[in-house]
């Protein structure tokens, strides 16, 4: 028989990836295509939902002609999405209303503060584990019912559909306006702001009190299970899984057991804690979520610190500001000075996550003398997102009662080798990069292969995990815990700087 | 001998145009100017865009003298670029090879190791990244030598260093095992820098085939090489896959 594979699509902020792996977990074929970034004001963050469509469907087949691989040698697909980011598509044409609302979007700021302001606010942290605001899909969603006209009235009679990035891809691979699918798995549908955290359904008190209409939403699904098979661009290939891209990082990277953790570095900077069968409940600004539900078992569940901005940072510095032409040059731009120079910069730019939730935070350079360069510049883009991991570790330390120990990584950054070390040392704990860095991937690949027993069971998966590189804490701690009150000031700096409108 | 190539005429008669010019140019006054068809001129920029010879304004949509000009014969590729886009390559050689894995350019006459991917067994090992190697001890370093004339020139003419019985230390020696490795387009070394150890290295190719760096695997002697001392056929070929898939990513298009 000939070998068989399970192929991955990575729908990420900044790119799609398709990759496909054996049975190893090792990396056969990768083909990935960026797609645009509409900044259309202050604060929005739009893709093209059709584009990343079109994306997918040259990469696809692109994929499996790299890895010479037949359709029929594909055991399954597994998808990892962007989370949060919302869309609403009419069911009828397969057409979007508008373009995507990517999660770093903060137009609904005015919005969630009118919500926040109800007394049944309350509720909402309670039932879903997430804290109101504008990064999640809910208020997006309602955004859009209040600014498209007549959409509420087609939402309601079922002609629109609401879905995140898997969902439109899954609905448009099984066949679109033509008896497409339309669902989601628990762990995208945790991040809406509208699932029950404990029933892993859809809430009628938070659909009541997003104005949401029901006929909207996509069904609620186990993030491994067969869900159908796709009817285009890879045909008859059964689709397998559907994770959020970091819960899908915390699947790759073996993180099965309660109080195994990982971070990935991306766009934004993400640490997740797997605390098992049991949601936790954080006192340090962190998010309880699902991590993944294999078939039909109990979900497991996870502690999140989501960091808005790290590679975004670096995209910026690349596509804003221009200094340079890629983003890994940025190490070598930095490599050019010894230090920050006294500079410190607080990538607030859709105001601070974890730990701080500060939604009317801007971005902040402080310290310029006329003494810094843009090598300077260069080490506070990497340092930023050193320190503002930092910042969550000492929160998830305090919420779990565990020191961590060490810290695994993965994600495109994580090609950088200054900033691996810099993680190292401002947190003085070994930074280890596991054998693919693409993890995200491969954790949608792990949990696809799973539904259709291409993998007989997670403790096999385990043994797939190597080091594949380690960065071992070198600061002196005297440095560390004034550098350490440096960015904290520089913090503070971000704080009240958007003002109500008056 | 043939004549003259018109595409590489004309792409040259862009630059000059370009470089004469004080402004950004559009296709249209481009191709005015050269007299040439729109979309020759168009096809032509398309290509000198690609290998960063001209850089085109995304809100214009006119063209300009790319960077890559101003340091041409310097930096061609930078080295943390390499690192991040060979990362998946490197680590799947790895995982294949079950080896540790490294990738080296040239420094100074020196092979400078850009980026690391331990073996994987999960033993203790420290990463070597940043650290120089000899050139004409290691395979990578050979692998840069034999595709990257001027490398070599820091060598001198004199005897080579000698780390072991084995290490090539006539320079008509190595000459001749360069050429070699120009032929069969892949280097070892057996116990040639430490006893016990040896290594396999590939090119790895830029656009228009430039050699930019080298991919390679080392360990024991007795992994890396088969009964008769010779290196192992199946790694060989998994080197030179990896080699051959970072070069297609960085745009080499026949490998
Ligand atoms: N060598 C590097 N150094 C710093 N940042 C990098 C490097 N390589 C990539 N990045 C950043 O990593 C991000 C891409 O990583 P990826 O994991 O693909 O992100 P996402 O999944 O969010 O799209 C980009 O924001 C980019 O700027
Ligand atoms: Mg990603």
């Amino acid at each position: 028989m000939a070998t068989r594979y399970v192929m991955s699509i990575d729908q990420g902020t900044t790119s799609t990836r398709c990759i496909i792996f054996d049975q190893q977990g090792r990396l056969v074929s990768v083909t990935q295509r960026e797609h645009r970034q509409h900044f259309p004001q202050p604060g929005w963050v739009e893709h093209d939902a059709v584009e990343i469509w079109r994306n997918l469907e040259r990469i696809a087949p692109e994929a499996l002609r790299q890895a010479g691989v037949g359709l029929e040698q594909v055991a399954a697909i597994g998808i990892a999405n962007q989370r949060e980011t919302t869309l609403v598509w009419d069911r009828n044409t397969g057409v979007p209303l508008r373009r995507a609302i990517v999660w770093q979007d903060t137009r609904t700021t005015a919005l969630v503060d009118e919500l926040a302001a109800r007394p049944e606010a309350s509720m909402v942290q309670k039932r879903c584990g997430l804290p109101l605001a504008t990064y999640f899909s809910a208020p997006r969603i309602r955004w859009l019912l209040d600014d498209v006209p007549g959409l509420r009235e087609r939402a309601e009679r079922g002609e629109v559909l609401f879905g995140t990035m898997e969902s439109w891809l899954i609905w448009n691979l099984t066949g679109g306006p033509d008896g497409g699918l339309h669902l989601t798995d628990v762990t995208n549908a945790s991040r809406t702001l509208l699932m029950d955290l404990t029933t892993l359904e859809w809430d009628d008190d938070l659909l009541d009190f997003f104005g949401v209409p029901r006929a909207m939403l996509p069904q609620i699904r186990p993030s491994t299970e067969t869900y159908g098979v796709a009817r285009t661009v890879l045909p008859g290939v059964r689709i397998g899984a559907a994770l959020g891209d970091q819960q899908a990082a915390l699947f790759g990277q073996t993180c099965f057991a309660p109080g195994e953790a990982k971070c990935t570095y991306g766009t934004g900077g993400f640490l997740l804690l797997n605390t098992g069968k049991d949601p936790v409940r954080s006192t340090h600004g962190l998010l309880t979520t699902v991590g993944y539900q294999v078939g039909a078992e109990p979900a497991v569940y996870a502690l999140e610190a989501p960091i808005a901005v790290t590679g975004a940072l670096v995209q910026w510095f690349r596509d804003g500001l221009g200094l340079i032409n890629s983003a890994p040059e940025i190490e070598t731009l930095a490599k050019t000075v010894d230090d920050n120079g006294g500079c410190y910069i607080v990538p607030a730019f859709a105001g601070l996550f974890a730990p701080h939730w500060r939604s009317e935070a801007r971005g902040v350079i402080v310290g310029l003398t006329s003494y810094i360069t843009k090598g300077h510049l260069a080490r506070a883009v990497l340092e930023a997102t050193a320190w503002q991991t930092r910042e969550v570790v000492d929160a998830m330390n305090a919420d779990s009662g565990l020191d961590l120990r060490v810290l695994k990584v993965d994600g495109g950054m994580t090609a950088d080798n200054l900033l691996m070390q810099c993680i190292a040392d401002v947190l003085d704990v070994p930074v280890v990069r596991p054998m693919v860095a693409e993890t995200v991937s491969l954790g949608a690949a792990y949990a696809a292969g799973l539904a259709v027993g291409y993998w007989p069971d997670l403790e096999g998966l385990r043994r797939n995990w190597h080091r594949a590189a380690q960065w071992l804490p070198a600061m002196d701690p005297a440095r560390r815990e004034s550098e350490y009150d440096n960015w904290r000031r520089a913090v503070e700096r971000t704080f009240g700087w958007l003002q109500p409108r008056r | 001998m043939p004549g003259p190539v018109q595409s590489i005429q004309r792409g040259a008669a862009i630059l000059r145009l370009l470089a004469r010019s004080s402004g950004k140019l559009g296709v249209g006054e481009i191709a005015t100017s050269l007299g040439l068809p729109r979309g020759t001129a168009h096809g032509l920029l398309r290509t000198l865009q690609l290998v960063g010879f001209v850089e085109q304004d995304s809100a214009t949509g006119k063209y300009q003298l790319g960077a890559a000009l101003l340091h041409l014969g310097t930096s061609y590729l930078d080295v943390n670029e390499l690192r991040s886009r060979a990362i998946n390559w490197a680590d799947a050689l790895a995982a294949r090879s079950c080896e540790s894995v490294k990738i080296g350019t040239v420094l100074d006459g020196q092979v400078l190791v850009v980026h690391h991917v331990f073996r994987p067994d999960d033993t203790l090992q420290t990463l070597d990244v940043g650290s120089l190697m000899p050139m004409h001890a290691t395979a990578l370093g050979k692998v840069l030598l034999a595709f990257d004339s001027g490398a070599g020139a820091a060598l001198g003419n004199g005897p080579l260093e000698a780390f072991t019985r084995r290490t090539i230390v006539a320079p008509k020696d190595l000459t001749r095992s360069l050429a070699g490795i120009r032929e069969v387009g892949w280097a070892a070394q057996v116990e040639e820098m430490t006893v016990g150890e040896a290594g396999i290295a590939a090119p790895i190719r830029g656009h228009g085939g430039l050699v930019v760096g080298a991919i390679g695997i080392s360990g024991a002697v007795e992994r890396i090489c088969d009964a008769k001392g010779q290196p192992n056929t199946a790694l060989v070929t998994f080197v030179r896959d990896a080699a051959r898939a970072v070069s297609r990513d960085l745009g080499a298009a026949r490998w």
